[in-house]
């Protein structure tokens, strides 16, 4: 009844991700733009070379407490007011850091983007940081902590990075600070990183969406008349390994339904020349749904809802990771499977299918990801933050389809370290202890969550 | 801002709606099919769920996982989601194989049958069970859903029972099960299959009738029992859960005029102002002013049949006697039933919401989403084309009628989430009570 005959591709139609402009505005910020007029939406996206990799030693968290106080009083408007004229407006500024970057976000229709974004430049120049908002996101920041108690998923990646990262490493802890940095953190130090940090030789502005680029020249010039000139010099990152002999870190988290399992290592910085071949040989091993591990783990074994690695790309080494929580009962065999996969792929080359899977997929899937102006405006901030070449969007469809079988072997034999692996298991210690002390995951520590 | 709207149906009652959009060489596909856990009997609760991950277990002329293999080949995206009352799947792909698509869709609902083995029913059956740990067991709150459905709704009520299922419920599940739901609710009358983003709209007509045709009518599906309910709880109604949580939480839910109704409109206002970004009243009060809260936020489930909810959800900070954040929220609460809102008010929360609607329209797969679920709920597609119009027409005596009508205490449905610990306290100052 139903055609039996699988159709096939029609011609492709060509592609290009949208054009886009830099300038250098007269005070030394950078604007990028990217004028699309599909529907009447602006987004603008502010990012300073501000990220958490700047918190000085003992303050760690001050850069993403920085970030999220801006919005929050100038000299003039309380944060209540200043909430109230943007939401009025039918936006809401979205501010943070994460380990490379500050910034600050907002979509508005294109009719009152003059108005809000003008709004925004004189926020985010002068902010008061009030210090009773000081406080109050710091309480917030340490409920959040304790939040993460219970919070398997979380509780998991944030010991994975913890048992990685040596102790002076930035990466060691969180982005947003432990409870002793962040309850340690006061106004003056907040007040000195913006002063530091948030200068116009840091500092881009990317408007995407239905503006053009002289509008957009002439707007941002205004709004951001008074942002401070000058640089600064980043913070030495250190990213050394706590340890490079394997060790297996249980949680324990008594009568847990579920372990929460991360295997990984130290991996590469985000600009590096295997960057293509790391990507697609990953895809193969736990990025896609049709990668080994999570076909090995959810649909042969049926050990979990999901099963994924990657790498998180930073500027630094960030960490390499395979993630997935599966039935506490099926741990020992569940990281034995993830053990043989991440051996498997750098024993033998990868299948032609297995290389077409990843090549197609990355190539063919690149469109539908930037549809939305919010999108276009982060990949934009993600070529300035890693000092990518402008080229790098209109280059990666090529750069990805000539990635090759025995690229990918040398990927993964390179960068994947199955001697170096660090373990960490959320979960009942004691129902799994012995199973899987018997994997040669390295010794066992156990810690109370 | 309006986007083009196109609808047929086929002789076996499919209904299609087409939005063209030549923006970006990108198309999305969206099938929903008219049933959902509310459909499901007695003793088969989870089993709407289940079906969804039978559905990319193969199909006549599809392998297992074949259907996601092929569509990330192509460089595409897919997923299906199950609900209350609909299930959905839905792929953006380049437009060069929308073809592929509509194909894999139609070989699955024309001919799920033959792919169905006791083998892979019972391999998904493991991946449910592992999803229910992974987001309900072992996640802080991970009940709140299943626990506010059985709150809420009357025993004997469609909405009531849990959408991921018991485990028994989930156990006993069989290929015969499979068989009869696939019979009774995958048929092309009982489906709308819309298309949005870069396609030709006489070929893709063609495609759609060639591949989607021969599939045969349904036999009719059963009836729901009654979904009516009386416009208030009529009683407080509370629920403490005691759990594995750092913080205690508050979900407070209101019984609201069904999704799509004028009476929809102003209650999601309402819901706007009361829990809508920083500047909305609970935010401003709780977690700004007061510092009692460290989130807030209210949302409605977005039910078409029976009522709908709105529902508040408040997290403490640390230290703060449950007590308090419970009479807190009240009092913000009983300030909108009594006093309702402002003017100024009522335009923060049409200008946010006017925002978020024109910028998720320009997703392909969002577009085709809101088509199906107009023309699923409603037969009508085109009402994407008047929501933001619906919105603007709320006035602040809509608001006020809402929330002098359904924010009373007879319609309160609290379920609070406390921390494991604060049993034992409990039980401890018990003790310590009855031992003087």
């Amino acid at each position: 009844m139903v055609a039996t005959l699988r159709p096939k591709s029609g011609p492709p139609r060509s592609y290009r991700f949208p054009e886009f402009h830099e300038d250098v505005l007269p005070n030394g910020i950078r604007l990028v733009t990217a004028p699309v007029s599909k529907l009447p939406v602006v987004t603008v996206l502010v990012i300073v070379d501000a990220g958490s990799t700047n918190d000085p030693p003992g303050k760690e968290g001050v850069a993403a407490l920085t970030a999220g106080i801006l919005l929050e009083g100038t000299a003039k408007l309380d944060g209540a007011e200043l909430t109230e004229k943007f939401e009025q407006l039918g936006t809401s500024v979205e501010s943070g850091a994460d380990w490379d970057s500050a910034f600050a976000k907002m979509t508005i229709l294109s009719s009152r983007v003059e108005e809000a974004t003008m709004l925004l430049g004189y926020v985010l120049s002068d902010p008061a940081f009030p210090e009773r908002e000081v406080e109050r996101l710091k309480g917030e920041r340490l409920a959040e902590i304790l939040q993460l108690e219970t919070e398997p998923r979380g509780l998991a990646d944030e010991k994975f990075s913890e048992f990685l990262y040596a102790p002076d490493s930035r990466y060691s802890k969180p982005d947003e600070g432990t409870t002793a940095s962040v309850t340690a953190l006061s106004r003056g130090d907040v007040d000195a990183f913006y002063r530091a940090r948030y200068r116009s030789g840091l500092t881009t502005v990317v408007v995407a969406g239905d503006m053009s680029r002289d509008n957009a020249r002439a707007l941002i010039s205004k709004a951001f008349a008074n942002w401070p000139s000058g640089a600064a010099q980043d913070r030495q990152l250190v990213a050394a390994p706590k340890t490079v002999k394997r060790t297996l870190h249980i949680v324990d988290k008594a009568d847990a339904p579920q372990s929460e399992l991360r295997v990984g290592h130290v991996g590469l910085p985000r600009k590096n020349p295997d960057f293509f071949p790391t990507l697609v040989m990953n895809a193969v091993l736990g990025g896609l749904f049709g990668s080994r591990i999570n076909l090995n783990l959810r649909e042969v074994h049926g050990y979990t809802y999901g099963a994924s690695s990657y790498y998180d790309w930073r500027r630094g080494p960030g960490p390499f990771v395979v993630s997935t929580a599966v039935q506490s009962e099926v741990t020992a065999p569940a990281l034995r499977e993830i053990l043989n996969e991440i051996d498997r792929i750098r024993s033998a080359r990868i299948t032609d299918e297995e290389l077409s899977l990843a090549r197609d997929y990355l190539d063919g899937v690149f469109p539908i990801r930037y549809e939305t102006t919010g999108a276009i405006a982060s990949a934009l901030a993600t070529l300035i933050i890693y000092g990518l070449s402008p080229d790098y969007y209109s280059t990666y469809r090529e750069n990805v389809r000539t990635v090759s079988v025995n690229a990918v072997l040398d990927a993964a034999q390179k960068h994947l370290h199955p001697d170096k692996l660090q373990t960490v298991v959320v979960g009942d210690a004691k129902s799994i202890r012995e199973s899987v002390a018997e994997l040669g995951l390295g010794d066992v520590q156990i810690h109370s969550s | 801002m309006r986007i083009p709207v196109e609808t047929f149906h086929l002789d076996n009652g499919l209904l299609v709606t087409l939005s063209e959009d030549h923006t970006a060489p990108i198309v999305a596909v969206n099938l929903w099919y008219h049933v959902g856990s509310a459909n499901e009997k007695a003793g088969r609760t989870g089993f709407a769920h289940l079906f969804e991950h039978m559905l990319f277990q193969g199909s006549a002329h599809v392998g297992s996982n074949e259907h996601f293999e092929l569509i990330q080949r192509a460089g595409g995206t897919l997923n299906g989601s199950t609900w209350l009352e609909r299930t959905n799947y839905f792929e953006t792909v380049p437009s060069n194989e929308l073809a592929l698509v509509l194909w894999l869709e139609a070989d699955r609902m024309g001919d799920l049958l033959p792919a169905m083995t006791q083998e892979k029913l019972d391999t998904q059956r493991d991946v449910v069970k592992n999803e229910r740990r992974w987001a309900v067991d072992n996640q802080p709150y991970g009940t709140m859903l299943e626990k506010l459905q059985e709150l809420v709704f009357p025993a004997s009520h469609p909405f009531q029972h849990s959408l991921i299922g018991s485990m028994d419920d989930l156990s006993a599940a069989s290929l015969d099960d499979i068989a009869q739901f696939f019979a009774t609710y995958y048929t092309p009358d009982n489906a709308v299959l819309s298309i949005a983003g870069d396609f030709d709209g006489a070929e893709t007509r063609r495609m759609v009738t060639e591949y989607f045709g021969p599939i045969p009518r349904g036999k009719g599906r059963p009836p729901l029992p009654s979904m009516s309910l009386p416009r208030v709880f009529g009683d407080r109604l509370r629920e403490v859960v005691y759990d594995n949580v750092s913080l205690p939480r508050l979900f407070m839910a209101f019984r609201s005029p069904v999704f799509g109704s004028d009476g929809y409109y102003a209650t999601s206002v309402a819901g706007a102002v009361l829990g809508m970004r920083k500047g909305s009243r609970l935010h401003r009060a709780l977690v700004r002013e007061r510092q009692i809260a460290a989130d807030a936020g209210a949302f409605t489930f977005d039910l078409a049949k029976g009522a709908d909810l709105l529902v508040v959800d408040v997290t403490a900070r640390p230290e703060i006697p449950v007590a308090q954040l419970e009479e807190e929220v009240e009092r913000e609460v009983d300030l909108m039933h009594r006093e309702g809102v402002s003017k100024t008010e009522l335009e923060r929360a049409l200008a946010l919401i006017e925002t978020d609607l024109v910028a998720s329209l320009q997703s392909a797969g969002e577009r085709a989403d809101r088509l199906s679920m107009f023309a699923t709920y409603f037969g009508q597609p085109d009402l994407i084309n008047e929501q933001l119009d619906r919105y603007r027409a709320v006035t602040v005596e809509d608001v006020n009628g809402f929330a002098a009508s359904q924010l009373g205490e007879n319609n309160r449905a609290s379920l609070l989430y406390l921390p494991r610990e604060s049993v034992e306290s409990e039980t401890l100052l018990a003790a310590a009570a009855g031992a003087t």
